[in-house]
């Protein structure tokens, strides 16, 4: 673990950028004169971004300085590719241009503009400007491939223990043990049968330990923590997505039959109950899609709550009711962290099981 | 509401890692892993019975056992039983063919002696007739006239002689 520590830091390091900002502003766009805006920082904070924030301080000169790891952009706009560091963009302050086009970064979102960099923005305060497609590894990106990493790195090592000796599980193979037996027995074979959960238990548990370790690095308020990818809604309708997929690829001849001419009722009521089976079709990953954002977007946003009180009371002596109160909300979200992946789990497996159910 | 809006380069990376992850975990983590459990939990099943069954077969065996202690104490009272009353009647007919034999042999014995003693009377008889012949012989030779009455005299004496 250290070794590996050790590699992200010393492979980042030289893409790591010391920027001083030239002017008063800070990365978010505010003069440090104006009034703190909490609700502009806590959307920030778990947005996704095209930097690796690691650490920003005020240096002799009085200047914010930005210690951040600028991350791949590639953006694909009007049939061409563009690959670059967004260090490019110097936290917002430089116009960067590519193959004829204009790029802005703007609240951490690409923007297409002239060549003074001008947005047009509307009344709410967001540029009407055209975006190209972006394919950026960004932070989220970055925090998904740890994760990713993490989990590859684990859990075979974990199935090597197993080939080795057979019999006595030990150290973290005795941790992951029974979690891997409880997504087996409590969830998939519980909800989809013993014989079929065999075929969709690695998406299971994949899916499981996916979502817990994402929930658990978005819990780390440090790098390479911090990011809110399981609180991301791209991440979570991607997730919802392949269930719905499963479920319905693997739908039997009962499910849809259930589902367009429901068998024991009449048959006029059948065609009213058409469009509302099919809009259950479409509701239940919707809802699998929104539980897990809402309930982790909803944790990091009481918790930097929480710190902005000491920022909008403008005294240190809040400091320790909110440090107090975001612990409780930290082991809160320890909790939830755990629970929703479950939960996403346990309904995915129950939607499977609903399909492939033959008739009884 | 720009919380609420996928962001399209999110959503392809996500399912990308995920479905790479997917993959790769199936083939190297969990199905060994799952692998692994299943044939430890058989095993243990497996032994699980045999241990019960062992024991069912010990319980049996130690049954049989009993049984087996039980029927030959019961063997070995019957025969000491047997044996002695064989005994008893070994002895107790050696004692009456023993007392038959011998009772046996007093009465050949004692018939013997009967016969032997008439025998020797009847001898002795003979012999005292002859004996008085010679004697007779003798007086009339002394006498040299022998009479008839002096013959039944003799017969007289001889028969008043009791022998027995």
């Amino acid at each position: 673990m250290r070794v590996f520590i050790l590699v992200i830091f010393v492979s980042f390091w030289g893409f790591t950028n010391f920027s001083v900002k030239a002017s008063d502003k800070d990365v978010y766009g505010r003069n440090e004169t104006e009034e703190f805006n909490p609700m502009d920082a806590i959307i920030d904070h778990i947005s996704d971004s095209h930097y690796w924030h690691i650490l920003s301080y005020t240096n002799k000169d009085g200047q914010l300085a930005e210690i951040a790891i600028p991350l791949p952009v590639i953006i694909y706009f009007r049939g061409r590719l563009s690959i670059f560091l967004s260090g490019e963009f110097n936290h917002g302050t430089r116009v960067v241009e590519k193959g004829g086009n204009y790029f802005v970064l703007y609240h951490d979102k690409v923007y297409v503009t002239g060549i003074n960099g001008n947005l047009d923005l509307n009344e709410d305060g967001n540029p009407n400007n055209e975006r190209p497609l972006d394919f950026s590894i960004t932070k989220n990106v970055g925090s998904m491939w740890l994760s990713a990493f993490f989990l590859l790195w684990i859990f075979i090592y974990v199935a090597r223990r197993y080939e080795n000796h057979p019999s006595t599980p030990k150290g973290v193979q005795s941790l992951l043990e029974p979690i891997i037996l409880f997504v087996r027995d409590d969830i998939a074979v519980a909800q989809i049968g013993e014989n079929k959960a065999r075929k969709f238990m690695p998406y299971l548990l994949t899916l499981f330990f996916f979502i817990w370790i994402n929930n658990l690095i978005g819990l780390i308020p440090i790098f390479p923590g911090g990011s809110n990818l399981s609180g991301n809604i791209s991440f979570t309708m991607m997730l919802a997505l392949i269930t719905f997929l499963i479920t319905n690829i693997n739908g039997s001849r009962n499910y849809w039959r259930h589902l367009f001419w429901t068998p024991g009722i009449p048959v006029w009521v059948r065609f009213f109950l058409i469009p509302v089976e099919f809009i259950g079709l479409f509701t239940k990953p919707f809802a699998l899609m929104i539980r897990l954002f809402a309930n982790i977007t909803a944790g990091h946003i009481i918790i930097l709550s929480l710190v902005s009180l000491i920022f909008v009371m403008k005294t240190i002596y809040i400091a320790p009711v909110s440090i107090l109160l975001s612990l409780v909300m930290f082991m809160l979200e320890l909790l939830v962290a755990v629970l929703q992946a479950y939960i996403f789990t346990l309904l995915s497996a129950l939607f499977i099981g609903l399909a492939i159910q033959e008739e009884h | 509401m720009e919380l609420l809006t996928p962001d399209p380069g999110l959503v392809f990376w996500s399912g990308l890692t995920f479905l790479i992850l997917v993959f790769i975990l199936r083939r190297y983590a969990w199905k060994p892993i799952l692998h692994a459990i299943k044939v430890r939990e058989e095993t243990i099943e497996f032994a699980l019975e045999a241990a019960e069954n062992a024991q069912k077969q010990t319980a049996l065996l130690e049954k049989n056992r009993e049984q087996m202690m039980i029927e030959a104490k019961r063997e070995r009272n019957k025969l000491l039983k047997e044996a002695r009353r064989i005994k008893k009647e070994i002895i107790s007919d050696a004692h009456n063919a023993a007392q038959l034999e011998s009772e046996k042999i007093m009465e050949s014995a004692r018939k013997e002696i009967e016969k032997e003693k008439e025998e020797a009377v009847h001898e002795l008889r003979k012999q005292l007739a002859l004996m008085s012949v010679d004697i007779a012989g003798k007086l009339l030779e002394e006498e040299l006239k022998p009479t008839s009455r002096q013959m039944q005299l003799i017969d007289r004496y001889l028969d008043e002689v009791n022998f027995s």
